[in-house]
């Protein structure tokens, strides 16, 4: 306990860490029937946690090559003590990230968090749900086993359908006209590199802006009921964690990650092929749009139809204009719950359609 | 009388240091661009290809061939004729496969169908699949693509 005490003592006298203690105790969060959806971004944040640790012990094993890939998966799986397990906690926790933020996301939207002066916290929320799907999407492909070859294939040929910068993205993601060896190199890159250190500038912004402006309190809240952060939130948010922690462990070890089979780019795409849970919808909206719309490719329209959606969604604390007004309107609300019942129902059918051929 | 000044000093030294923090971020961000860009490797045309032996295909089966960088498809069809297109499916790249029960080519990703002119029957696909022409010499089945 000395010991403890001193080296508090040393590091109070050089580095103003009674603001941080300051900042700590005088913040305070809103308590309310909906005080539970603020826990939502905590467990997002834990998430990602998980995944760089888990991600950093993976990179001890995994080769980044057509050759070795899947060899080396196979190899962390198999014979690397506890292999199975890391890889496991990897692959759910990256479900469950996903998960978490589309709950948070969700939320905030109904709870409309992204009312003035947070529209800025939404824009950063979104953009990290973005980089989140990107770092789904380029996991995805690095055991290189057949289903994720495949779903890479399509999902490089959506990018490819975009006007004028489509096949310019599509080259760089792929380092070619096809998707090859360099895809697995670039896609390694992007998962390993880009879109981590993205992914830490965007919750840096994140969590300074929640830092700087508190939590936002519905529209239909009138109390000014609060709890200091620390530690009643704080320890509330432990709980969260637990659960979380349990939960990602519980899965992993009653239903470890599978691998598949090895990708062979002369084979058939066999049936059944689909992309990770979070991008079914597009998947099936896909499958279900003519070839042709008005003269044009139908998938260059849903493509762009979803383009649209992304940016009305990132542009929301300004496209609801009664919100910015301090007034809720049921426009905006069907809105949200119509987009969401299309994206759950879309999903729930692709998973019955895939079930039952 | 002082004429009115054009541009000012101040004025002057500010576009100069913002062209030049331009100019800095151009020449810092093009060969990063250019680095990003895939290198074109020489890539061998093949435009010819022994796909198969003559009896190596039973009626109404296909079997799927290396095309230089891409899959091709060579269908025995069940009027007995031999017929080869790109196995790339024109919706979304995916590797069609020869259905036999129904005889027609079949793409997993999305369900499109082709007919065994590689004609769209169904599906999201907007194009035809490419058709290859097919020759047998001695014992080799040639697929090549047609010249234009």
């Amino acid at each position: 306990m000395k010991l403890f005490a001193g080296l508090r003592a040393f590091f109070r006298e050089r580095y103003q860490l009674g603001a941080l203690a300051d900042l700590a105790t005088h913040k305070t969060v809103p308590l309310h029937r909906h005080t539970f959806w603020y826990y939502w971004g905590g467990m997002t944040l834990l998430l990602i946690g998980i995944q760089f640790a888990s991600g950093v012990l993976l990179l001890l094993y995994y080769r980044p090559s057509a050759q070795e890939a899947f060899e080396s998966v196979r190899f962390i799986m198999t014979k690397v003590q506890f292999g199975w397990l890391v890889r496991s906690v990897h692959a759910w926790a990256a479900h469950l990230v996903i998960f978490c933020a589309m709950i948070h996301l969700a939320s905030t939207f109904f709870l409309k968090a992204y009312r003035p002066p947070r529209e800025l916290t939404w824009v950063t929320g979104v953009l990290l749900f973005f980089v989140l799907l990107g770092l789904g999407f380029t996991g995805y492909l690095l055991p290189r086993n057949t289903l994720a070859f495949f779903a890479t294939k399509v999902g490089t040929e959506i990018a490819g359908v975009v006007p004028i910068v489509g096949p310019i993205v599509q080259m760089m993601l792929r380092g070619g006209s096809d998707v090859t060896d360099v895809t697995l190199t670039r896609f390694f890159w992007l998962h390993i590199a880009v879109l981590p250190l993205a992914l830490l500038g965007v919750v840096g912004l994140h969590l300074v802006m929640i830092q700087l402006q508190g939590m936002s309190k519905p529209l239909s809240v009138k109390t000014d009921r609060a709890m200091p952060f620390f530690p009643h939130f704080f320890l509330r948010d432990l709980v969260g964690w637990a659960v979380v922690l349990g939960v990602v462990l519980c899965i992993s070890v009653y239903w470890p990650a599978t691998l598949g089979t090895k990708a062979d780019p002369f084979a058939p795409t066999p049936a059944g092929i689909a992309p990770e849970w979070y991008f079914l919808w597009m998947f099936q909206t896909l499958k279900l749009f003519p070839s042709h719309v008005l003269g044009l490719e139908g998938e260059l329209v849903a493509v762009a139809l979803t383009g649209v959606a992304g940016l009305v969604v990132l542009l929301v604390p300004w496209l609801d204009r009664p919100a910015r007004q301090g007034r809720t309107h049921w426009l905006v609300w069907a809105a949200g719950l119509i987009g969401m019942t299309y994206v759950v129902g879309m999903t729930g059918y692709a998973l019955w359609i895939g079930h039952h051929p | 009388m002082c004429p009115k000044q054009f541009l000012t000093r101040r004025a002057f030294l500010r576009s100069l240091l913002k062209g030049g923090v331009l100019a800095l971020l151009g020449a810092t961000l093009y060969p990063i661009l250019r680095y990003l860009y895939p290198v074109k490797g020489a890539e061998s045309v093949v435009t010819s290809v022994a796909a198969a032996k003559v009896d190596e295909l039973a009626v109404n089966t296909a079997k799927i061939f290396r095309f230089g960088n891409r899959p091709g498809m060579l269908v025995h069809t069940p009027q007995g004729e031999l017929k080869a297109f790109s196995a790339v499916c024109t919706h979304l790249n995916c590797t069609v496969q020869y259905d036999e029960d129904a005889s027609v080519i079949w793409c997993a990703c999305h369900n499109g169908k082709f007919d065994l002119n590689g004609q769209v029957i169904s599906g999201p696909p907007p194009k035809p699949l490419e058709s290859y022409q097919v020759n047998v010499r001695g014992d080799d089945v040639i697929v090549s693509k047609a010249s234009v």
